[in-house]
């Protein structure tokens, strides 16, 4: 029943999610945020701390209920479904999540771990289900010995792989892994990072990558969508934001995360952003970014900005200051490196 | 003569599994204005190495040999009231989490006055003053008004300015930065570099900076040390190192990072890893304890621990077949 035009896997409209915080205050975590996912895409969902990036892949799972907006995997919403009936699509959409320690339960086997979807699902149980597991651990690069292993037996890396395996064992159409390697040393990132590459291609999942480090989303994502308080303001083809930031948080954001290569490093011009980022219990009005942005105008205090792309493109930003044939520069006013 | 000299460093703990072998034999020394970036990934050592100068290891399961000295004083021997004096005064310290590493109870006024009253005998009034010459020094707006506030009231970024603040409150001649940029965010770690930067600059203050992140080295840097396994496996200017590695574990980091992908056979963008694990720090080999996941590996390198030798001027690795062209 597929259409000849590929139907997103996930598509996320006008997202809300406010908590609340005692006294009549609200937590604006995600404020209106709409993002789409094709099939076998990787989009990376970038943003420093507490612009609500993970309420984002929360609220796709249902692990947080959204406050308004709508969630919908493969064309069906699944918003307002109850528990029960979420339940057999949760075979379609799994997590990864950052804490390798925390994630996984230490009183069961790396096999009882793997084999838990299996079984939840009732899809397969005994011999079988000990054939899938020991193929799927195969398949992220650990052995069979493993399987009668405790979590604390492994390191980091190691159990990385096994929340891999058991993420991936239903082959899922969508993965959400929430900065599944920033807890990982850089030679055990590059081996995980080429491992989630690999099965990303081989089992064609889409996935949300969730992160903060810039590299990463390089070189994983095909699209980014980057978020400041709550909102994205900028979405586009990696390689174009790479190469064309439009959004001055983007391009400071771009600016301020060194190269690991010193002549090229010390020439950069970087955008120090003056300020801090404004309490998402009283965001500011207007553009969110307008209080540390460099070349914020009256306007941007007051409106909005809406998230479009005037060349009718694929690279929508939320940013008065980007015309059609405008495109601000944060960096003007920077200073070289040192 | 070097502000800190170390030699033959080495740093063993007592453990239930016996001793664990964290630093082994590592020397370099750390000239005054310098900062120096001690880098490697988790368990090299490179925080053992750099807390054994304030002497912050627990004393009763620390077993420590070699030499550490400052301007000329051996640290090591010094009797604990000494080294209380030289703690905070001469050498200062600043940790990676900064929302742990401050008193939730005090202002941050009173932590930053605590360390001149301490040290500089100073009055009151006049340590109130000079902590907010202090907070503004390290870049926090209306100092004034943030000197009577508590750690909760400030950000994460904020935080670690008060931290630094703290730290070079005595004008210490060496300061020793554990990791700390690493729990704040890109936008704020650039800002937090430009103070480390700007004391440096200012008031001449040598920086060892303790860091996994080689973007932060490559940004601040003016010579680094690669720690593996304990043991220190290279060192050059930030420049030099970047340029020419020599050492298979340095070039092998530098490759890993996703910056440094490289377009497979298949056509697939590919990270280059480094095999294996690390070897446990319960075992002292007495091979290059790099070589089981080393693509330059000889039969040598397994018949004894190669040295740390000179490839031209300030350059030391410690290998038999290092790469780089000069």
């Amino acid at each position: 029943m597929t259409s000849p035009v590929a139907e997103p896997i996930l598509r996320v409209g006008e997202l809300v999610k406010h908590y609340g915080a005692g006294r009549g205050n609200v937590v604006h975590a995600v404020d209106g945020v709409s993002l789409s996912i094709g099939p076998g895409e990787v989009l990376g969902l970038v943003g420093e701390s507490g612009s609500g990036k993970s309420t984002v892949g929360k609220c796709i799972l249902r692990l947080t209920e959204p406050t308004s907006g709508t969630v919908s995997l493969v064309g069906r919403d699944i918003t307002h479904l109850s528990r029960r009936a979420l339940r057999p699509l949760r075979r379609d959409v799994h997590i990864v999540f950052q804490d390798p320690y925390s994630s996984l339960n230490p009183r069961f086997t790396i096999g009882q771990i793997v084999a838990e979807p299996l079984r939840r699902h009732r899809i397969a149980r005994g011999g079988e289900a000990a054939r899938q597991v020991t193929a799927m651990l195969e398949r992220v690069g650990l052995g069979a010995e493993t399987l009668s292993r405790f979590p604390h037996e492994l390191s980091g890396g190691q159990r990385q792989r096994v929340s891999l395996a058991r993420a991936l064992i239903l082959e899922p159409k969508l993965v959400v892994a929430d900065e599944p390697v920033s807890a990982l040393d850089v030679s055990v990132q590059a081996s995980v990072l080429n491992l989630i590459t690999d099965l990303q291609r081989d089992m064609g999942f889409s996935c949300l990558f969730i992160t903060h480090d810039l590299s990463v989303v390089e070189f994983l994502a095909d699209r980014i969508a980057v978020m400041y308080l709550g909102r994205i303001v900028e979405t586009g083809p990696t390689a174009e934001i790479f190469a064309a930031p439009r959004h001055p948080y983007t391009q400071a954001l771009l600016s301020a995360a060194p190269v690991p290569d010193p002549v090229k490093q010390r020439r950069r011009r970087r955008v120090v952003l003056s300020g801090e980022v404004p309490s998402p219990l009283d965001p500011p009005p207007g553009c969110r970014f307008h209080t540390r942005c460099p070349v914020a105008v009256d306007r941007c205090r007051t409106e909005v900005p809406e998230l479009r792309d005037l060349r009718l493109g694929d690279h929508p930003v939320a940013c008065h200051l980007v015309t059609t044939d405008h495109v601000p520069d944060a960096t003007a006013t920077a200073t070289a490196g040192e | 003569m070097s502000l800190l000299e170390i030699t033959d460093l080495t740093v063993g703990f007592d453990t239930e599994d016996g001793t664990v072998h964290a630093v082994k034999g590592v020397s370099f020394g750390v000239e005054r204005g310098e900062i120096l970036a001690l880098c490697g990934e988790s368990g090299c050592g490179k925080s053992v190495t750099a807390m054994a100068v304030p002497r912050l290891l627990p004393s009763a399961t620390t077993r420590l040999s070699g030499s550490i000295k400052l301007d000329g004083r051996e640290l090591t021997v010094l009797p604990e009231a000494e080294m209380r004096r030289i703690r905070g005064k001469e050498v200062a310290v600043v940790f990676q989490e900064p929302m742990t590493s401050l008193n939730p109870s005090f202002t941050v006024g009173y932590q930053i006055t605590e360390v001149l009253r301490r040290h500089e005998r100073l009055s009151a009034r006049a340590a109130r003053a000079r902590a907010v010459e202090l907070l503004e020094l390290v870049g926090i707006p209306a100092p004034h008004r943030r000197v009577g506030e508590y750690p909760h009231q400030l950000s994460g970024g904020m935080c670690q300015r008060v931290m630094i603040a703290i730290a070079v409150a005595c004008s210490p001649q060496l300061l020793i930065a554990d990791e700390p940029t690493t729990a704040l965010d890109v936008t704020i770690q650039a800002g937090v570099l430009d103070v480390f930067r700007d004391l440096r600059d200012r008031l001449g203050t040598a920086i060892i900076l303790i860091t996994h992140d080689l973007g932060v080295v490559a940004d601040i840097a003016d010579r680094a040390v690669v720690m593996y396994a304990g043991r220190a496996v290279e060192q050059a200017p930030v420049e030099e190192l970047f340029a020419r590695p020599r050492h298979p574990y340095s070039l092998g980091l530098m490759r890993a990072l996703p910056a440094a992908a490289v377009v497979g056979p298949d056509g697939r963008r590919r990270l280059t890893e480094i095999p294996g694990m690390v070897p446990s720090p319960l075992s002292d080999p007495q091979e290059c304890a790099f070589h089981p996941r080393c693509p330059s590996a000889q039969a040598d390198c397994t018949a004894s621990r190669p040295p740390l030798e000179r490839h031209g001027d300030a350059h030391l690795a410690a290998c038999f077949h290092p790469g780089g062209h000069p």
